[in-house]
């Protein structure tokens, strides 16, 4: 069945792209991209707060609403923004790109209800300070019912979307709407939400006995056990922000490029590892656990975890040669990184992408993969250096990839303009800079041991005196400075977006407006449309710029790996 | 493109760069794949392998009693626990103090048992930087050889409360 047969008023042409827009997969496209923004305005409230008051000079909020924004923080970040935006991707990757409507209205409301219900639940019982849990809420601590179930009442709404999706390539399939395989990019979203039903199952697994505790109807779960499902939802959750991340950059690529991937088997396969691979290594989370076998905790992060590295890896590289390939194409064959520098820079889209994609490799899987090695885990486990490595992974990096999409996302989904464009411009510098700093100042106040989690680094109160090296405080001043001016970018994006939407100018009927010079847009416009006609030529094409790029990764890689091995010599003897 | 679908037959090997890179990744993984095991059976600090399930109440009656029994002095009401080496010692994490202050010597090895009588907690030990999971119902079982000397303070770094900050403790080592 082609679009033909499909009722004209169902969908709309995108005079940009020349894809199909489907009104009703629109719509929840826009719905859940509209709420994702209002729960990241809340989490990065709390955030300004949370960075002033761990700015040891600063101490803004007093104990208690420390450890209740930490809760607030975390939860509306980690599981409402970043949830609800892949939700908003997931629609769009299903029906636009495979040409299809999607699968199932009803459910589409159903999911919403369920969602928003959750979010605000959970959000009204953190502030109204019967929940001060943290976003992990581990047993013995109790929160108020509410707050599992409004966690509960997310995930399941977040598993019907899932649903949805799953019936819309299924539909599309069967209907042949597109020939032979699907897009890369749906296939990544897809590789998300296969990653996320597991997550969710675990997240069930953890949270409905805890809930049922919570109201006495069951004993409490062994805080081990507890752990070990927690984790199952809190790692794989991870996996689909990485999965969602690279779908983003291998659109954002196209579209602001015109690259293609060099190679769809490496790049599927890739993607493929991910879902393989990943799923065991939620026990990075738990090396230095008690209850938990040695052999256990190593063979579960090895084997599991490095080739699920190994494909991000992959990503890491194939992404950016794609985009030299196209620059070269384009005429930019100066030198080895010639191509780099005439990249789309002034395209907040583009930047932000690149930005994330540096971010993610070089801090956050840098660190991550060396954190989460069982006895490097010693040195780091809920210090400051994990927020420091993970705001390099889900903020610098997917949560800056998704900032991107929203520069696209605006004109084509919304049909809305922009206003004050220099600074959009700037939002993903300001926004990333401010995290790289800050992820900076909680790495290094971390390797002088100051905990993750804890409002007074000077202990004060306490029985027996204790406190950190000044040299700690004057890193927990970077990670209060940085967090300013990551969220300063933060309120400057939603500033664009909440102008643009509800106020902007309408671009109905017109073409995007570029980011780029008119030229630059024509050429990436012919490698487009030319798409898959040149199929092979590119893929004997040389990348000696990216292949540079990722051997200076691999060799920080490997100096600040080695690095961790040498500093823990220095720890007393233990096993 | 990767919004468009692929023609045709796309499935190929890769060549050229990209295997190039898809093989160093590939190597360096196994690099690190092999580095954790072979410093588990080679390296001094690993982390702790011996677990065991106890009762609560248990382990706080051990607690005590190893307290009462080893007891060498007090520092601000709490009392300081000379380990034999060699020998096993308590160490026990509640809302919030860690209880009680040990005595060890440089050099000696010793078996510090570790565990929770409410919450879970985690244990810091300061200015070295070492870290271990504490979990109520869980005695974790820390062979440590303490290798420099002095006063090392221990902290909580997991959330236990609003005491949390609080929460600290001390070791002793001699020369
Ligand atoms: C303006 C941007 C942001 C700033 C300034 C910021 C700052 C912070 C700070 C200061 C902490 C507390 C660290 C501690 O005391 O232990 C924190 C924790 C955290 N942040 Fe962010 N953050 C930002 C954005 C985000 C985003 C976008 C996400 C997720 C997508 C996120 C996820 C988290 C999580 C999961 C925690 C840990 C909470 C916990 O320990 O339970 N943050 N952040
Ligand atoms: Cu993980
Ligand atoms: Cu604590």
């Amino acid at each position: 069945m082609s679009t033909e047969t499909i009722k004209k008023s169902a969908y709309r042409v995108c005079e940009t792209t020349g894809l199909n827009i489907f009104k009703k997969a629109e719509f929840f496209t826009k719905a859940n991209a509209v709420l994702a923004v209002i729960f990241l305005l809340i989490g990065g409230i709390a955030a300004l707060t949370l960075a002033l008051t761990r700015w040891s000079n600063v101490m803004l909020l007093d104990d208690v609403w420390y450890y209740r924004m930490i809760t607030l923080h975390g939860t509306n970040m980690l599981v409402f923004w970043i949830i609800f935006f892949e939700m908003a991707i997931l629609y769009f990757a299903s029906t636009t790109l495979l040409n299809t409507e999607v699968f199932s209205k009803a459910l589409g409301y159903i999911s919403l209800v369920l969602m928003s219900v959750g979010a605000i639940m959970t959000n009204y019982i953190i502030l109204d300070g019967q929940a001060d849990v943290m976003l992990t809420s581990y047993p013995p601590l109790q929160a108020h019912p509410l707050f599992y179930l409004g966690i509960i009442l997310f995930a399941v709404g977040a598993l019907v979307v899932c649903f949805n999706f799953f019936a819309t390539l299924y539909k599309a399939k069967k209907n042949k709407t597109y020939e032979g395989s699907m897009p890369l990019v749906t296939f990544g979203a897809t590789t998300a939400a296969i990653i996320a039903v597991v997550a969710l199952l675990h997240g069930a697994a953890a949270l409905i006995p805890t809930y049922f505790w919570s109201m006495g109807w069951a004993e409490m779960m062994d805080p081990g056990a507890y752990r070990l499902l927690w984790w199952g939802l809190g790692h794989h959750s991870q996996q689909i922000n990485v999965a969602a991340m690279v779908s983003v950059w291998y659109f954002i690529a196209t579209l602001s490029t015109g690259a293609k991937p060099l190679n769809e088997t490496v790049c599927r396969g890739a993607f493929i590892l991910y879902i393989l691979f990943i799923n065991l290594a939620a026990a990075h989370h738990l090396l230095v656990d008690p209850g938990l076998s040695s052999e256990w905790k190593i063979w579960n992060t090895s084997y599991a975890m490095y080739l699920a590295v190994l494909a991000s890896m992959i990503h890491g590289y194939t992404v950016p040669a794609s985009m030299e390939v196209a620059m070269r194409r384009k005429g930019y064959n100066k030198g080895i990184f010639g191509w780099f520098a005439k990249l789309p820079w002034k395209d907040p889209g583009f930047s932000a992408v690149a930005l994330s994609a540096i971010i993610f490799g070089f801090i956050g899987g840098i660190t991550g993969v060396t954190l989460g090695t069982e006895q490097i885990n010693i040195m780091a486990h809920n210090t400051l250096r994990i927020p420091g490595h993970f705001h390099a992974t889900v903020v610098g990096g997917t949560s800056l990839a998704f900032m991107g999409l929203c520069y696209y996302l605006v004109p084509l989904i919304f049909q809305k303009d922009f206003y004050l464009k220099k600074l959009a411009r700037i939002q993903p510098w300001l926004f990333g800079g401010g995290i790289v700093i800050m992820s900076f100042g909680m790495s290094f106040a971390g390797t002088y041991g100051v905990p993750r989690r804890l409002y007074d680094s000077d202990f004060s109160g306490a029985n027996l005196e204790t406190g950190f090296d000044s040299i700690a405080h004057i890193f927990l001043g970077v990670l209060g400075v940085g967090g300013v001016i990551a969220f300063t970018g933060l309120l400057l994006f939603i500033g664009l977006i909440v102008a643009a939407v509800f106020f902007g100018p309408s671009l109905k009927g017109k073409r995007m407006p570029t980011w780029q010079s008119e030229r630059e847009q024509k050429m990436t416009d012919e490698l487009i449309s030319k798409g898959y006609e040149v199929e092979g030529e590119d893929y004997h094409a040389k990348t000696p710029g990216t292949i540079g790029l990722v051997i200076i990764f691999l060799l920080s890689f490997a100096i600040y790996y080695f690095a961790n091995w040498a500093a823990l010599t220095d720890l007393w003897h233990i096993g | 493109m990767s919004i468009f679908h692929p023609k045709g037959n796309w499935f190929r090997y890769p060549t050229g760069a990209e295997r190039l890179w898809v093989g160093l990744a590939l190597a360096w993984c196994l690099v690190m794949s092999i580095t954790m095991p072979w410093w588990h059976f080679q390296g001094k600090q690993n982390a702790p392998q011996n677990s065991y399930t106890v009762e609560v109440s248990d382990f706080v009656g051990k607690a005590f009693e190893f307290a009462e029994t080893n007891k060498v002095g007090e520092i601000n009401g709490v009392p300081v626990a000379e380990v034999e080496p060699g020998g096993d010692g308590y160490l026990l994490g509640s809302m919030w103090r860690w209880y009680p202050i040990l005595k060890l010597k440089k050099d000696q090895t010793y078996r510090i048992h570790v565990s929770s009588s409410d919450l879970q907690h985690g244990l810091s030990i300061l200015p070295i930087n070492m870290n271990i999971h504490v979990l109520p119902g869980y005695d974790h079982v820390m062979t440590i050889t303490p290798t420099t000397s002095g006063e090392f303070s221990i902290v909580c770094n997991e959330f236990c409360g609003i005491g949390h900050h609080t929460m600290t403790g001390r070791i002793i080592v001699e020369e």
